[in-house]
């Protein structure tokens, strides 16, 4: 039995042992780790995910028992101290002695400190350790009882630095960032990237100071603030310094290896130091006169260590080293591969900038322009996967590169399948596995959804940067074998919308426990699942939402709008905008007689808020005297069609918009759709009731309407694009019931108009044929049940105020005629509002 | 605020000294809840009827201090009861209480039975 003795259990001595355990042939060594720190290894990349949750034991590599199960013993808390070459032994901090036939260091690296005057004051701090991170804590929450503005610096704009700056973030400290360079992150970044990161960090609340050079920390006992030049000071509460590694490489010193100018354990390709018997891995390892400070290439040389220990000669670590990193620093993408600083001389570079999103992206490529070189991203990385792998493949490029690039729609989007990678192209840099394993995992039946292919290949488990891409991947191998790749409503469905509607329809079903028993998989639904149902019943029955309230989502429930204190809104209809005198006059007397606060709302309606459960019936009872209806307000439904006031009044009116507007809107009111639908009708091009802005619209110009589809304001505005022109009334209607109706059948649950034709493939074209040419000859189907629809109308205030088994649920209390004692109102204005949350 | 939400403890089935007669089985939604007054509280019972199951929890949600509970969609995750708050849908367990999809304090829950058509509350005080 041979002796294999690890020093450092670190995130590369943890994969040492890893890829030890995985190997053939291990069965004559004895492994014996030693660990410094109290714990196990753990996840230092992930480190300030310990400021979110503070559980350490989930950044673990590996807990305790794992070691011992596969037969390795692990001593923590025991640092070794000395190597004895002559006799191949160890002794520890203990003066514990070991032998060993192979010596394997990974002690890594320490945090540097540099040494300025002042450095040993009393909150300063080096960010590395857990240990690092449980003393912070401690010192934030003191400093902030005495100071609750209290400041925290960091010096160091690295990576690590502003990984500091958001851990300062997270414990309430207003951050700021130091950096003795002129921009941040001055290894990864260029001038203009740094700059847009930069921005964007200032933006979210990061302080930047840069070409700081400091002088001394200031303070009695604790540090008060930073001094960088005479008048220049930084008043602070605690530092944290983040201002590099330096190798943990004293044990190699003391033992005469060959060690580096500047520190580090020079190893050749096989991982060996200039002692046979010893090998070096990690961040104390000097190769090719480099130290890599990062996980991937560490990953590496624990596995090549493995394989010359174990005797495969041939493995060996490769003479160039892949430094590409993709990270998301305080919510913001960062990422550079390949070469990200090029001299002019060796090629040309494409830069796309965007301050005013925060965006950077910049791409390097050969002076032939035909292989990618490198590149930088800030702001989004999404294309990183792929501008990754066609850099480390040398795969074609498109003869304007620009396109890798440029935002989709704006002839980018140019990229290939991930399905054109070679099977060798690594996608997984952290755990080495390539596209040929993860789409073997599935060929083999190995795995058979995203899940399994990262439980069986490990990819996506070290930085997690190639997630998208192994989902991609995964997704698509099983296309390839015909496995359908479904995203179900919720765990109460594996079907989608479309496949409800279609069977919904098919079976007649009407009730949500029909569809959930038939083609659930059990259970009693959700909040997902339960409105689209009483969504696609509406759409395909016409049922209102009295028939099975309690499947209905908040307003649908109780026929208005749930408002912030829990009481309901109500917005009778009013269609078109025109209204007579004497319904205005007793809408105002109802909102008087209910002390109801009262708004024109931004759909040209008048709201009424502030009603109980309780007033709800009464209040409708009356509307519904006075000639009003639903306005549906409360639905996932039309609201209303905005209309100018057209021909009848303007001057400039080509035709007559409210008259068509009120046709509209009586025509398609109470209909469900998947999302709210409004409407607009102007009379002339002035467009004064801004139908471009709604999902569909019209334009009175010489010679009929102009048609437009697909327009929102909201949180994505977007115009509505013309979809026919110069067309009269009768085929205005036949556009929108079919438009309607098959955005109905097609759409996703709570996507609006915009939305789904913006995914539409074909776009507005498409719809033409659809619409116009019958293409897939199901418009006279789409009439048919449109017009079912508008028959089968009902105002579902009217039917409820009407039933006494339907007025039920209006009540507050189901054993009492009380109202919510919970409610206070203050006054506003002239009216009122419920009194502000805390 | 404290003083309101202090007002609602669990109660387990073993703690209960009183029980509520509520209201009728045919007074609640099948598949839905409504609100119950117990002395200055308010409850929420829920009739989970494709099981014949009943949970009762208090009315306010813990989120924004609303009395709204009762009006909140019900269903399960991965088979454990929960309503969905109809202001924020905020969705708590019916057993436990516990904020599924959130870290915000677990509402009380209380036990329910049936007797004679009969709905009942446990309480402890």
């Amino acid at each position: 039995m041979k002796n294999i003795i690890v020093v450092g259990n670190g995130m590369v001595g943890y994969k040492f042992c890893e890829k030890f355990v995985a190997q053939s042939g291990n069965e004559s060594f004895k492994v014996t780790v030693f660990g410094e720190e109290p714990r196990p290894a753990y996840d230092r990349v992930h480190l300030s995910e310990f400021f979110e949750n503070q559980d350490a034991k989930a950044l673990e590599m590996a807990p305790a028992e794992w070691y011992a199960e596969n037969g390795i013993e692990l001593i923590t808390g025991e640092r070794v101290s000395d190597i004895h070459r002559e006799t191949k032994t160890i002794t520890t901090i203990k003066n514990r002695e070991f032998s060993y036939d192979y010596l394997v260091l990974a002690t890594g690296s320490s945090a540097f400190v540099p040494p300025i005057k002042g450095v040993e004051k009393d909150g300063v701090f080096v960010y590395r350790t857990i240990e690092d991170l449980e003393g912070m804590l401690a010192y934030a929450d003191k400093v902030k009882k005495t100071n609750p503005n209290a400041k925290a610096a960091v010096l160091g704009g690295g990576l690590l630095g502003l990984e500091a700056g958001k851990a300062a973030m997270d414990m309430g400290l207003e951050p700021h960032i130091v950096e003795f360079a002129s921009k941040l992150m001055p290894r990864q970044l260029d001038s203009r990237s740094s700059q847009v990161l930069q921005l964007k960090l200032e933006s979210i609340g990061l302080n930047i100071h840069l070409s700081k050079a400091t002088n001394q920390i200031l303070g009695d006992d604790a540090i008060t603030g930073m001094e960088f030049g005479e008048d220049d000071v930084l008043d602070c509460d605690m530092l944290i310094i983040s201002a590099g590694i330096r190798p943990r490489d004293e044990l190699g010193k003391t033992c005469g290896l060959e060690m580096g100018v500047r520190g580090g354990i020079v190893v050749d390709n096989r991982m060996k130091t200039s002692d046979d018997s010893i090998y070096a891995i990690g961040e104390i390892a000097l190769y090719n006169q480099m130290i890599y400070g990062l996980v991937a290439p560490g990953y590496d040389m624990a596995g090549v260590a493995v394989d010359q220990i174990l005797g495969k000669a041939e493995s060996l670590m490769p003479d160039a080293i892949d430094m590409s990193t993709k990270l998301k620093l305080i919510g913001v993408d960062v990422a550079s591969f390949g070469e990200p600083f090029m001299p002019a001389s060796k090629g040309h570079s494409i830069i796309f900038e965007n301050k005013t999103q925060h965006l950077y992206k910049r791409i390097n490529v050969s002076l032939d322009g035909k292989s990618l070189l490198g590149g930088i991203l800030v702001g989004d990385a999404t294309d990183y996967s792929m501008l990754h792998q066609i850099y480390l493949n040398g795969m074609k490029i498109p003869e304007d590169p620009a396109q890798l690039i440029l935002p989709a729609g704006d002839g980018g989007g140019a990229f290939g399948d991930v399905m054109d990678l070679p099977d060798e192209a690594q996608i997984c840099s952290c755990e080495s596995v390539s596209k040929g394993q993860i789409c073997g995992a599935i060929e083999s039946g190995a795995a058979t959804d995203v899940a399994g292919v990262v439980s069986c290949t490990k990819a996506g488990t070290g930085c997690g940067g190639c997630k998208p891409m192994v989902a991609d991947l995964t997704n698509a191998t099983l296309k390839s074998l015909g496995i359908e790749v479904k995203a179900g409503v919720c765990e109460h469905f594996e079907l989608d919308r479309q496949d409800l509607y279609k069977i919904i329809q098919v079976k007649g079903y009407s009730t949500f426990n029909e569809v959930l028993d038939n083609h659930g998989t059990g259970g009693h639904g959700c909040e997902l699942c339960k409105p689209l149902v009483a969504s696609l019943l509406g759409s395909i029955n016409a049922d209102t939402a009295n028939k099975e309230y309690a499947i209905q989502d908040s307003n649908d429930r109780f026929l208005a709008n749930i408002q912030r204190n829990g009481t309901y809104s109500v917005v009778p209809r009013v269609p078109g905008g025109e209204i007579t005198p004497d319904k205005l006059i007793a809408l105002g007397q109802i909102a008087k007689k209910y002390d109801l606060y009262t708004k024109v709302t931004g759909g040209v309606r008048i709201d009424l808020f502030g009603a109980t459960l309780n007033q709800l019936p009464l209040i409708w009872k009356e509307l519904i005297s006075h000639g009003f209806e639903s306005g549906h307000a409360y639905g996932k439904s039309l609201r209303t069609v905005k209309t100018c006031v057209g021909s009848t009044w303007c001057r400039y009116g080509m035709d007559e918009s409210v008259s068509f507007g009120i046709e509209l809107e009586n025509r398609y009111r109470g209909i469900r759709a998947p999302h709210k639908i409004k409407g607009g009708v102007s009379g002339c091009i002035r467009e004064c009731a801004e139908a471009r802005g709604k999902d569909f619209g019209l334009i009175a110009v010489e010679g009929g309407w102009n048609l437009y589809f697909g327009g929102n304001g909201g949180a994505t505005p977007r115009h509505a694009e013309l979809f026919a022109e110069q067309i009269d009334n009768e085929t205005v209607i036949k556009y929108i019931d079919r438009y309607l109706m098959f955005y109905m059948r097609t759409a996703k649950p709570l996507q609006r108009t915009a939305a789904w034709q913006d995914r539409l493939e074909g776009g507005i074209d498409y719809l033409r044929e659809v619409i116009i040419d019958d293409k897939l000859g199901i418009a006279a189907d789409l009439d048919e049940e449109m017009q079912t629809l508008v028959n089968k109308f009902e105002c579902e205030w009217t039917q409820a105020v009407n039933n006494p088994e339907m007025m039920k649920r209006f009540n507050h209390f189901v054993n009492s005629e009380e109202d919510d004692d919970n409610l206070v109102f203050v006054p506003l204005r002239e009216q009122k509002m419920p009194e502000q949350w805390n | 605020m404290e003083e309101i939400l202090g007002k609602y403890k669990s109660t387990a089935l073993k703690d209960v000294t009183v029980w509520f007669k509520a209201a009728t089985i045919k007074d609640f939604p099948k598949d839905g809840g409504a609100c119950v007054k117990y002395k200055d509280k308010q409850i929420a019972v829920f009739n989970y009827a494709r099981t014949k199951t009943w949970y009762a929890c208090q009315n306010l949600c813990p989120h924004k201090i609303e009395m709204v509970l009762s009006r909140g969609m019900i269903g399960d995750d991965k088979g454990v009861p929960k309503v969905a708050c109809p202001l924020h849908k905020k969705t708590f367990s019916l057993e436990s209480g516990e904020n599924l999809n959130g870290d915000l304090e677990a509402i009380a829950t209380y036990p329910v039975k049936i007797e004679a058509e009969n709905v009942y509350i446990g309480f402890s005080e």
